[in-house]
């Protein structure tokens, strides 16, 4: 479809359509559940698949080139820190599951609140340094790496 | 129209579009401007938008200066060679010397990094290549940005940039709509970090029908970066540098795992190994700078991209198709086999689904690649977009203008896709960028430079009036017929998508013709874009939706535009394999070993074309010789 919505199992929570980057996750004001709107613009890029707190949404490959009777599944749970897909084959011959962490660190802890961080010197404001910098570049010594320190000029065309 | 006006006054720095740049501006902006009002307006929701919505498995740019691995200026020097030398080395350097960092930062948010056992260090896919999970990248970048900005407005398109009329020439904010609510959003702002993304769906895709959305970059990546800009009046670098990616066929599945990690190779229909036949023709086509057939397989130089996308569309026009990966040995190993396949699952899906309904299973059968339709972007093996200043430390004067990564407009910044001749960044480069972005949007902040702007309500009201044409055209029209989508007085969204992919395909060198072009077609094809314009004005939209689609098309089409421009006034073959010009196949270094920069007149719509020097700021170090 490439997206489709099992009737049974949508609610017409929306999370679906908040999610959707390309915009075609819609609630149908008839029977208020989610379909796609556009299948042609669908990516297969399963975000809806993945939020969708009812399990409602599957994919069905593109009818270009895709023939009927595969599926791929995926679970992804933020408390565990993983995802699950399974895979089964049209001929049912392979049926694969696999899974991978999504994340080494819980969800909203660890990435820096940069408005409660020293403001930067007068000095940093000159240089050509970033947030964290140098120390983030190499995470021991050594300042930023410049065409001096390699040995190389500055500003000059010689390439040839 | 019924729609409200949202105004959101007195912003410091406004981000548009917040993928991998503009994540990146936004989280670095609250730093240098602690006190300074930071917006984003996302035409998606920030949590899955962009480029990289589906995850990655891999970051394509880490220099890994801190394992003795790479220095910045061996990235350059690997950028330039594939691009055949035209490149901006000073943007360039400027990335790779701070890219690390911002990978170390994303370990440290919790970015699943694989490490090599034996060395501790990060595991290489290639030299400059290191594997993730990466299927929640975006969210931890998401919630980076989230951090650090004021607001975040989800769902907001924007469709112009609005310009102060108190100084020529200087940016003043955004205005776009919701496309939820249908309101008017205003964004009045000192400066304007435009990280839009780069423009899939130019040319018409090898899919077709339902499948129409699969395609290599995602559906969405609408060229809006080059859109606002062009409009704006920015001027643009290289647009004629479109990218024809080697993938797998129909479901454009990721090849770099495979060819660098998993050791897979390519042969044509008959088992043979088919690249370097077609090298000593081209050798001559290019010149031995940039293909020298004997010294390449002595040396550690690589083949320019293109190049070998050169052998492949000859080889399969030979007949001789179709073009295989040969995955039937690695797969034999369960653990490269488990890597092949988490590979799609992390960043193209439907590769995955594709080899599902087809009983493919790569262990047994080695699949078939394809050479995809052209692409406009900046960010990867290709370097379209605005022509930006440069560092102050690195910068000769003709590309330094006193901030980093602004544009030709003042106050107007770049990152990402969005950003000139700077391939090769991805998507840790594209972050870096938005970093390096923000911090000199705050500087200009801070020396005054965006003081006294000044934007009049008959600018707000005459880009409401724009903006909503589209629907007010479909009213005053739907009733003169009696269903359906066939009316005399105008054109649906997807109508006209479609004829800008087939006339870019025909005219501007897209699959059908197998990526040829000359002078004469395209000419023709830049009146056929006139009078495409023409009807945009024209241009009907039944609801919200597809008044997204609709701005979405327009701005694809001032970036194809300036694509054909470009392609016209390079005249020569500068990159086989992403296209060639019919009327001179060759590489022409005397005439242009240039850079290309093009200005559209907002006001009139001419282009202009000039010639910007390239320097090559960095040597040519003596590759190394394969042991
Ligand atoms: C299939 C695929 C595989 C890739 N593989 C890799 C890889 O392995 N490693 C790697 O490092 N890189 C990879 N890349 C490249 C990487 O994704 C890009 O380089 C990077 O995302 C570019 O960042 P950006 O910010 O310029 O664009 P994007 O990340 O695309 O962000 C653009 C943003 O702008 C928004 N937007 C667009 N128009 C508007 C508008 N009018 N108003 C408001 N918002 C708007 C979009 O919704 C989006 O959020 C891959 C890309 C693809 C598609
Ligand atoms: S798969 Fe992606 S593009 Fe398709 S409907 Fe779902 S979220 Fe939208
Ligand atoms: S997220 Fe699932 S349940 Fe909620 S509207 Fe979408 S399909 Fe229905």
């Amino acid at each position: 479809m490439p997206t489709f919505v099992y009737m049974t199992r949508c609610d017409g929570c929306g999370q679906c359509v908040d999610i959707c980057p390309s915009d075609i996750m819609h609630i149908d004001p008839v029977v208020r559940r989610a379909y796609n709107i556009e299948p042609n613009m669908c990516w297969e890029c399963y975000s809806c698949v993945k939020a969708c707190p009812h399990n409602a949404i599957d994919v069905r490959g593109y009818a270009d080139f895709a023939p009927l009777g595969h599926s791929v599944r995926v679970q992804r749970d933020e408390e565990k820190g993983v995802i699950a897909w399974r895979i089964i084959f049209r001929n049912g011959e392979k049926d694969m599951n696999l899974l991978a962490p999504i994340t080494t660190k819980p969800w909203g802890k660890h990435i820096p609140q940069l408005a409660d961080v020293p403001s930067p010197s007068q000095d940093m404001r000159d240089s050509e340094l970033l947030f964290n910098e140098p120390k983030y570049i190499r995470f021991d010594d050594g300042g930023l790496h410049t065409l001096e320190k390699a040995g190389l000029q500055l500003k000059v065309g010689v390439y040839e | 129209m019924a729609y409200k006006t949202v105004v959101e006054d007195g912003i410091d720095v406004l981000v548009c579009g917040a993928g991998l740049g503009g994540t990146g501006a936004a989280f670095e902006a609250r730093y240098w401007g602690k006190d300074k009002k930071i917006v984003v307006a996302e035409k998606a929701n920030i949590d899955r938008s962009g480029a990289v919505a589906q995850g990655l498995y891999a970051i394509n740019c880490y220099m890994g200066t801190r394992f003795g691995e790479n220095n910045p200026e061996d990235h350059v020097r690997y950028a330039r060679i594939d691009l055949m030398g035209m490149v901006r080395e000073d943007l360039l350097f400027d990335m790779a010397r701070h890219v690390d960092s911002t990978v170390h930062q994303f370990e440290e948010w919790g970015l699943p990094l694989m490490r090599n056992p034996k060395t501790g260090a990060y595991q290489r896919e290639g030299r400059w290549q290191i594997m993730i999970h990466g299927e929640s990248y975006k969210p931890i970048v998401a919630e980076a940005a989230k951090k650090s900005a004021d607001q975040v407005f989800n769902r907001v398109c924007i469709t112009h940039l609005l310009m102060d009329e108190a100084k020529e020439n200087r940016v003043a904010g955004a205005v776009g709509f919701n496309v939820r609510t249908g309101n008017y959003h205003v964004f009045k702002s000192k400066t304007v970090v435009v990280a839009a993304g780069g423009a899939s769906n130019i040319f018409k895709p090898r899919s077709v029908g339902e499948g129409a959305g699969r395609v290599w970059y995602a559906p969405w990546s609408s060229g809006s970066a080059y859109g606002l800009m062009i409009g704006a009046g920015a001027k643009m670098t290289q647009m004629e540098n479109r990218i024809v990616l080697a993938r797998f066929k129909d479901g454009y599945g990721p090849v770099g795992a495979y060819f660098l990690h998993l050791k897979t190779y390519t042969q044509n229909g008959m088992g043979e190994e088919y690249e370097s036949k077609w090298f000593p023709a081209l050798e001559k086509m290019v010149g031995k700078r940039y293909l020298d057939v004997e010294a390449s397989h002595l040396s550690h130089r690589p083949i320019p991209t293109c190049l070998r996308n050169h052998a492949f569309i000859n080889e399969v026009n030979a007949g001789r198709g179709p073009i295989h990966m040969v995955t039937m040995e690695a797969f034999q190993d369960p653990h490269l086999e488990e890597i092949g396949w988490h590979n799609f699952l992390g960043m193209t899906v439907g590769q995955a689904v594709l080899w599902a309904a087809t009983d493919v299973d790569p262990k047994y059968e080695n699949p078939e690649l394809t050479t995809s339709e052209p692409y406009v972007m900046g960010s990867h093996a290709t370097g379209c977009g605005a022509w930006c200043s440069g560092p102050e430390d690195i910068s000769p004067p003709d590309y330094f203008w006193g901030y980093n990564r602004m544009t030709t407009v003042e106050g107007l910044f770049g990152a990402g896709d969005a950003v000139g001749g700077t391939p090769h960044a991805f998507s840790s480069g594209s972050f870096t960028e938005g970093r390096l972005a923000a911090k000199a949007a705050c500087k200009y902040i801070d020396d005054g430079k965006g003081e006294g702007i000044r934007v009049s309500d008959e600018q707000i009201n005459r880009r409401k009036e724009e903006i909503y044409k589209p629907m007010e055209h479909y009213k005053v029209y739907r009733n003169e017929i009696t269903a359906g989508s066939v009316n005399p007085h105008y054109i649906n969204p997807r109508q006209g998508l479609d004829r800008l992919q087939k006339l870019m395909d025909e005219y501007c060198g897209g699959v059908t013709v197998s990526y040829m072009t000359n002078e004469k077609l395209l000419n023709i094809g830049l009146k056929k874009l006139k009078l495409l314009e023409e009807d945009l004005e024209k241009i009907a939209a039944e609801n919200i939706h597809e008044l997204l689609r609709a701005w979405e098309l327009k701005h694809r089409h001032l970036t194809s535009e300036a694509v054909m421009h470009h392609t016209l006034f390079r005249k020569e073959t500068r990159w086989p394999g992403y296209y060639y010009r019919g009327d001179v196949m060759k590489v022409d270094d005397e005439n242009w070993h240039v850079l290309t920069v093009s200005r559209r007149d907002p006001e009139t719509g001419e282009y202009t074309m000039e010639k910007a020097p390239l320097y090559h700021l960095i040597d040519d170090k003596p590759e190394a010789k394969a042991a």
